[in-house]
């Protein structure tokens, strides 16, 4: 699922359609299913990000031109947002990269049961988002939650501390939240890349004297380059439309502090009905998401390139 | 090389730990599920329950319909399975016929519809939620399951559609000249000889497929607003935001929630590597 696919076998054998109809025949379907529900809402959220649209009634509203987008950019909140999502991005990418190189290396490992450990690992990536957020703002809940009473019977720390009450340390709380949830599939892309990696190589490397270190360092992390610059961007891209969990853990608060570009999108549309600038801000969603899918095919096919086998 | 005892020892105590970290949160969701309210609001956490109750189960499958919490979860989870299969069955159906198109044949602007399909899997659902909004009303399918498939099947079409043509790359080539030359027409040899070969690629891809449309969240909560359609993520939100204190009523609904997914993840389970290997590798 990581690459193009490449047209194949060349039928020698004519008749019935022609290639190119037979193609069409398999693809309109297809089609009419994504475009027929797509195209209209992508070109009217782009029409609707150029007026000041103020309600949700249909009616006569100024054209403004690219003054929401203007806006945008001069809007403090904005800024704020945008902060707030880069390092949700930057933190939980970083986590979920680290921890699922390291979990895969340990589900490489000579484990016995292998398939047990597996089995487990793969369950926070099925649990459905909802759920996981609903789970944790129980386990942060400061009166109740697992996570103070857990110090408390650690012995750690009796006074208990409202996880979810501050917006710094709430942003951190859901970060991990998610973390927990999504490292699950970073680690089962980073464990299809250590299966291409010839166990020879680290014959030979053992051979040179090179110790585990060395040899994680100077061969593992080379060789899995691909499948961390894939995970890298994908995870990127869900960082960027991340909505759900703030929806159900925080609610973008406290004090907005884990409000995040998308969620803010949805505040400004449904709560403050401000429909253009809400449509210039998804747009702005948009081209990010975008520019880092074209920099994902860039990578895709340099490995292709390369011929990663 | 044999790996030394210690080696041996230390990795399996790391494995254990690792399990540890991603169970207890699990746990303690069926734990408070059958723990009895005034266990949960006690201030110290009793982490297994004095008085286990199975109760909130009961209520969610057979209490009255009206606006009971318990009667909503169940119309809830009954949505989410009909709607996500049928979105998963449509998509699957338009997607293996679009995959085998992208995979097999050569045709003009393959490259770019190809990735117009990907750049729609791509688009954050923020930027579409508000014309959808207005199209389904005028076309009265706001609040049904109709309208989520619909929308549903333009996110996991794409994916379908993807996954699936990475996996007909995976058949060896020849295959259909081999029934052509035996006579079969296109069509023939594609539904044939390339289908039956290519099932368990379809499972598996019908399986994320299921997945994605089950855990679907903004669409849900934007185009839904009755017990019609509302799906299990929704009513658990819903709850979450309006009850945060009750929460072993969220958790039994939770972990009914979770059982579908986290059953397909565990039978599918090696095919999720081999997938993505294929994607990666095959190329």
């Amino acid at each position: 699922m990581t690459s193009t696919p490449r047209a194949g076998g060349r039928p020698r054998v004519r008749g019935g359609y022609h290639e190119g109809r037979f193609a069409l025949l398999l693809l309109l379907p297809a089609a009419v299913v994504v475009f027929g529900v797509v195209l209209w809402p992508v070109v009217r959220t782009l029409v609707v990000s150029l007026y000041d649209v103020d309600s949700a009634m249909p009616g006569d509203y100024p054209f403004v031109g690219i003054d929401n987008y203007v806006q945008v950019f001069q809007d403090d909140r904005f800024y704020s947002v945008l902060g707030h999502t880069m390092y949700f991005t930057l933190v939980s990418t970083f986590l979920e990269l680290s921890l699922g190189i390291a979990v895969a290396l340990l589900l490489n490992a000579p484990l016995r049961a292998r398939w047990l450990w597996r089995s487990i690992v793969v369950l926070p990536w099925a649990l459905p988002t909802i759920v996981n957020g609903a789970l944790w703002r129980w386990i942060y809940n400061g009166q109740y939650g697992a996570l103070n009473g857990l110090l408390d019977t650690l012995g750690i720390s009796q006074t208990p501390t409202q996880w979810l009450g501050e917006p710094f340390l709430a942003l951190n709380m859901v970060i991990i939240a998610d973390v927990w949830k999504n490292t699950s599939i970073v680690v089962f892309f980073i464990l299809a890349g250590l299966q291409t990696i010839p166990s020879d190589l680290y014959e030979a490397a053992r051979v040179d004297g090179a110790g585990p270190w060395r040899a994680f360092w100077r061969l593992t992390i080379p060789m899995l380059a691909p499948s961390i610059a894939v995970v890298l961007i994908l995870r990127t891209i869900e960082a960027f439309k991340v909505f759900d969990i703030i929806y159900v853990m925080t609610g973008g608060g406290p004090a907005s502090g884990t409000q995040t570009v998308a969620f803010y999108t949805y505040l400004q549309a449904f709560s403050n009905q401000l429909f253009g600038y809400g449509a210039a801000l998804a747009y702005l969603i948009v081209l990010a998401v975008f520019a880092l899918a074209m920099a994902y095919l860039r990578i895709l096919r340099q490995n292709e390139m390369a011929g990663v086998e | 090389m044999r790996p030394s005892r210690a080696y041996l020892v230390w990795i399996h105590v790391a494995a254990v730990v690792m399990a540890l970290v991603v169970l207890a949160p699990f746990a303690w969701l069926v734990i408070s599920s059958i723990s009895p309210s005034s266990e949960l609001l006690s201030p110290h956490p009793h982490w297994w329950p004095d008085h286990p109750t199975l109760e909130r189960y009961r209520a969610i499958f057979s209490s009255g319909g009206g606006d009971d919490v318990a009667a909503n979860f169940r119309a809830a989870m009954i949505n989410s399975f009909v709607v996500a299969t049928a979105t998963t069955v449509v998509s699957l159906v338009v997607g293996v016929l679009g995959g085998y198109a992208f995979a097999r044949l050569r045709f003009r602007f393959r490259r770019t519809s190809l990735l117009a399909f990907l750049a729609i899997y791509m688009l954050p659902p923020i930027a579409l939620v508000i014309p959808l909004y207005l199209a389904l009303a005028n076309l009265g399918l706001l609040d049904t399951k109709i309208g989520l498939v619909i929308t549903y099947g333009s996110i996991v079409t794409p994916f379908c559609l993807w996954t699936m043509s990475n996996y007909f790359l995976s058949l060896p080539a020849g295959l259909e000249e081999a029934a052509r030359v035996d006579g079969a027409s296109r069509m023939g040899a594609l539904f044939w000889v390339i289908l039956p070969l290519a099932r368990p690629g379809i499972l598996t891809t019908g399986m994320f497929g299921f997945l994605l449309a089950w855990d679907e969240f903004l669409y849900a909560l934007i185009f839904t607003s009755s017990t019609d359609a509302k799906t299990i993520p929704v009513a658990i939100a819903e709850f979450t935001g309006k009850h945060s204190s009750d929460f072993g009523l969220i958790a039994a609904g939770g972990v009914l929630a979770t059982i579908p997914p986290v059953i397909l993840a565990l039978v599918f389970q090696r095919y999720i590597v081999g997938g993505l290997t294929s994607g990666a590798v095959k190329g």
